[in-house]
């Protein structure tokens, strides 16, 4: 019998400790100071690569948007390092490489990074780009991981992670480009349960 | 150090769908979890330093005018992995209600009052040793719309990080003794008695602190256990 402590869920009240900053849903005022830690914008002046836009929505399995949810995303910089003391090869530059990012009434969240590079995967085979979600919310005792790939990355046919997930299943995973302004913008809808329920890994 | 994460560790979470917890019912994956080998992408995780924490960020009665109202306590221990060495410089996040089970948070509605001097959010970084310590005020019981008369116990919320991303914790701190823990689903919805227990803090006599603030012990278990020589490097 293992001894770690036990998952509990976030709850509806994280915000305040842990997404203080801009959330009007729950600070109408905008006075609370509570510093943030972890911001939805992971760019650094000194990090190289296409910067890009994440947005999309999470909705429970009603199709009802979760308004209490909040994503963290873990991603390498654009030349595939990992900003981890576990990563050999880890960047010379302030990029961290993990974001935070409170949903809004709407169950919208967004990230602003980079895109990041492809990573060594198991037996030396190279990953398609890609950055881990966690996705903590009210309702979730235990936080569900996911991926997110790149429509536009000819890589991902050959991911050894994607290769695992049922082929009718794998377009949960992929961002589609649009293009609204002079950042990319990849949309990334997740539904946590039911028809087209967004793939979750056991990791 | 390389660190193996065994998945059956996990056995001690609760379930995703834990119907007595009835915000779980629409938001619990259907479909089975896939199992995913641990790549480089789950085995590192992002690191803050002390950089990420200011001066008096682990003391939440000093964050107001005046100090809170309510029982001045301290909840300290050490964050942990499997092995049950220290992890240390690892960032640990605490939120939780005031003395009078109310969070400064819009959607909490509950007919206590707010404390001008009290926001219930504070962190802090594990020293070498692991170790972490705050002081702030023990929370109240309070209503939640769950079943009939359902109210939760006496809890601190804790985000904890960890060597990497698969050791991630979000949990809550419990306190000994509660009379509501046979009423909660979501502290029952871990089902292992021992495991379960965990979340409880014990008194801590050796630390009160007379004629000041009585200390609660809470040691945080991540995932995460040392490479035997055996285990090759397989990412």
């Amino acid at each position: 019998m293992s001894e770690i402590t036990p998952s509990q869920t976030v709850g509806p009240f994280f915000a305040y400790g842990l997404t203080p900053k801009g959330r009007a849903h729950w600070d109408p005022d905008g006075t609370y100071s509570w510093k943030e830690t972890v911001s939805d914008n992971l760019i650094t002046p000194d990090a190289a690569g296409e910067k890009i836009r994440i947005e999309g929505q999470i909705v429970d399995g009603d199709g009802k948007p979760i308004n209490d949810a909040m994503l963290e995303i873990w991603q390498a910089d654009s030349q595939g390092r990992y900003a981890s003391p576990y990563d050999s090869r880890r960047p010379n530059t302030q990029f961290k490489g993990f974001g935070r990012s409170a949903t809004n009434k709407e169950g919208e969240f967004g990230f602003s990074t980079i895109k990041p590079g492809s990573v060594p995967g198991p037996n030396g085979k190279p990953q398609a780009p890609h950055i881990v979600f966690c996705i903590y919310s009210r309702g979730m005792l235990r936080q569900v991981y996911t991926r997110m790939y790149f429509a536009d990355e000819a890589a991902n046919g050959s991911d050894p992670i994607l290769a695992l997930v049922p082929a009718d299943r794998r377009d949960t995973l992929i961002a589609q480009k649009q293009t609204k302004g002079d950042v990319p913008v990849y949309r990334f809808d997740i539904r946590v349960q039911g028809d087209n329920e967004t793939v979750f890994f056991d990791i | 150090m390389t660190l193996i994460y065994p998945r059956e560790s996990l056995s001690a979470y609760p379930k995703h769908l834990t119907p007595e917890y009835k915000s779980t019912v629409k938001r619990s994956p259907s479909k089975p979890l896939i199992i995913v080998p641990h790549t480089l992408s789950e085995l590192t995780g992002p690191v803050y330093g002390h950089d990420a924490v200011q001066e008096g960020d682990n003391d939440l009665t000093r964050q107001g005018k005046a100090e809170p109202l309510g029982e001045r306590i301290i909840v300290h221990g050490r964050v942990l992995d499997e092995d049950k060495r220290p992890v240390p410089d690892t960032l640990v996040e605490i939120w939780q209600a005031n003395a009078c089970g109310r969070y400064v948070h819009i959607v909490d509605q509950h007919p206590a009052p707010l404390d001008p001097n009290f926001t219930g959010a504070g962190r802090t970084i594990t020293d070498k040793n692991g170790y972490y310590k705050f002081i702030t005020i023990k929370p109240g019981a309070y209503p939640w719309g769950n079943h009939h008369n359902a109210w939760r116990p006496n809890h601190i919320h804790f985000s904890v990080f960890g060597h990497s991303f698969l050791s991630r914790l979000v949990t809550q701190m419990y306190f000994p003794g509660d009379y509501l823990f046979p009423f909660d689903p979501i502290f029952n919805s871990v089902t292992d008695d021992k495991a379960r227990l965990r979340m409880v803090s014990s008194f801590d006599l050796e630390n009160t602190i007379p004629d000041w603030a009585l200390a609660f012990r809470f040691d945080i278990v991540l995932r995460g256990r040392e490479a035997t020589p055996l285990d090759t490097d397989k990412h």
